[in-house]
């Protein structure tokens, strides 16, 4: 559903993808790891085409991603992003956000939007807090409203771009909680992520970026345990040091 | 004597005040028009756009308010362009603000975080959506207080007009001094006159930059 191919991109002379290869199947969750400057996050915007890229294909069922062409529009509403800093429009309530591209983009009802606007807030465990405006809402019920926003475009895929990193972590739980609801629910989930114990337990498949290249990837098993690659095993390491999260 | 005097300018004053208040409301609806297009252009991709919209800002922010009024009142109609003092008086205050208006906005505009653009795009937005949903709206919150004061201002400089022949207060008030030479008692009654119509929007503004306050953007 989602295929990579030789993408490369640079910024100025410095080199951010070095020639990408990535297929992602529908209803498969691939993570990207790796250390930061890696590209994984570039990675990712590609495909939603709020990046460019000089040479390669990205392509999201079979159709080329080019943000400048015309089809971009129609390409962002079938693949949904979550983003770090959750982004969620802070002048309208929990459920505007979640109703705006269905009644906006999609030129849905609006009552069946608020329908299933109100159904998606109950599935990420927010129905009390519909009416909330952003800035009333933690971290954590943010990103959860952000994945309901994403969810209500009835998306193909969901990118997530470090959807727990600018959380604190006692709220980093319920947001992956919500993520692992969809993993178990068949959505195509493409996740750059740090928490190595989420990447372990959902991802199909785990690909390990460094200096713009997969270096390695493969089930989430074996690259996550057994490493072959120095650079994956070095980070994993590091990582493991660091945090002890990551039980090997 | 002088509170005589004072009943007796009162009603005459009060009908320039309407007056002042037309020119007010009038001038700034169509700054606020005219600066909004600018601010759009100006924060344009197509670098002439964005370039010719600065340019004509810059020249009409150069140039002395009475001087356009001047040029739109009396030397338009050498163009064969006949406006009343009114006309005149509403769309020179509105296109000599328009450029405060456009700064403004501009600054609202570019304030909004590159976050909310790339969420709006990814469910799939076009530009002009992009900026009706998702920019503008906040950006209007976060420009308010600017957006505000420039009101009072042009309360003020609506005065301007009077001298074009545009009958609002002060006009009034210079017309009712030359006759009767009670300036203290005339021009002491025009200054309470702008302040019973400025201060009470400067309070009104204040109170909804505090209800929008609440309501933050990103």
């Amino acid at each position: 559903m989602i295929e990579i191919k030789g993408v490369h991109k640079s910024y100025g002379s410095v080199a951010v993808l070095e020639g990408i290869d990535l297929q992602v199947k529908s209803g498969e969750v691939v993570c990207l790891i790796g250390p930061s400057g890696s590209g994984k996050s570039t990675l990712l915007r590609c495909i939603n085409g709020l990046e460019s890229y000089d040479q390669g294909d990205v392509l999201v069922s079979g159709e080329r991603v080019d943000r400048n062409a015309r089809s971009i529009h129609d390409i962002r509403s079938r693949v949904a992003m979550v983003f770090q800093r959750f982004n969620l429009f802070p002048h309208r309530t929990a459920l505007e956000n979640v109703m705006e591209g269905p009644i906006y983009v999609k030129k849905e009802n609006p009552q069946a939007a608020r329908k299933h606007a109100e159904a998606l807030m109950e599935k990420v465990g927010l129905s009390h807090r519909m009416n909330a405006y952003p800035d009333e809402l933690s971290g954590g019920q943010q990103q959860r409203v952000a994945i309901a926003r994403a969810l209500a475009m009835n998306p193909q895929a969901i990118l997530f771009d470090e959807p727990t990193s600018a959380l604190d972590p006692e709220l980093v739980g319920e947001v992956l909680a919500v993520m692992r609801n969809l993993a178990d629910e068949g959505m195509t989930m493409i996740v750059v992520t740090h928490e190595m114990a989420f990447a372990r337990d959902v991802a199909d498949k785990v690909c390990f970026l460094h200096s713009g290249t997969i270096v390695e990837s493969g089930p989430a098993g074996e690259v996550l345990t057994t490493p072959t690659h120095p650079r994956t095993q070095d980070f994993l390491r590091r990582l493991l040091n660091h945090s002890g999260e990551v039980q090997a | 004597m002088i509170l005589q005097n004072a009943l007796d300018f009162l009603p005459i004053l009060l009908k320039g005040a309407v007056v002042t208040l037309q020119v007010t409301a009038g001038s700034f609806v169509l700054s606020s028009l005219i600066g909004l297009l600018f601010a759009l252009m100006m924060v344009s991709k197509i670098r002439a756009i964005a370039l010719f919209a600065i340019s004509v800002v810059n020249i009409i922010r150069g140039l002395p308010i009475i001087v356009q009024l001047f040029y739109i009142y009396f030397v338009l109609p050498e163009f064969g362009i006949q406006l009343t003092a009114m006309q005149a008086g509403v769309i020179g205050l509105g296109i000599a603000y328009s450029a405060y208006q456009a700064e403004n906005f501009r600054a609202g505009i570019q304030a909004i975080q590159q976050g909310q653009i790339e969420a709006a795009e990814s469910l799939g937005m076009r530009g002009a959506m992009v900026m009706r949903r998702v920019v503008l709206p906040q950006a209007f919150r976060i420009a308010l207080p600017p957006y505000g004061n420039t009101l009072v201002m042009m309360l003020k400089d609506s005065s301007l007009v009077s001298t074009i022949t545009v009958a609002e207060m002060t006009r009034a008030g210079q017309l009712i001094a030359s006759s009767t030479f009670e300036n203290m008692t005339v021009y002491t009654l025009v200054a309470l006159l702008y302040l019973a119509m400025s201060l009470p929007l400067s309070f009104a503004l204040r109170r909804l930059e505090a209800r929008f306050s609440t309501r933050r953007t990103s």
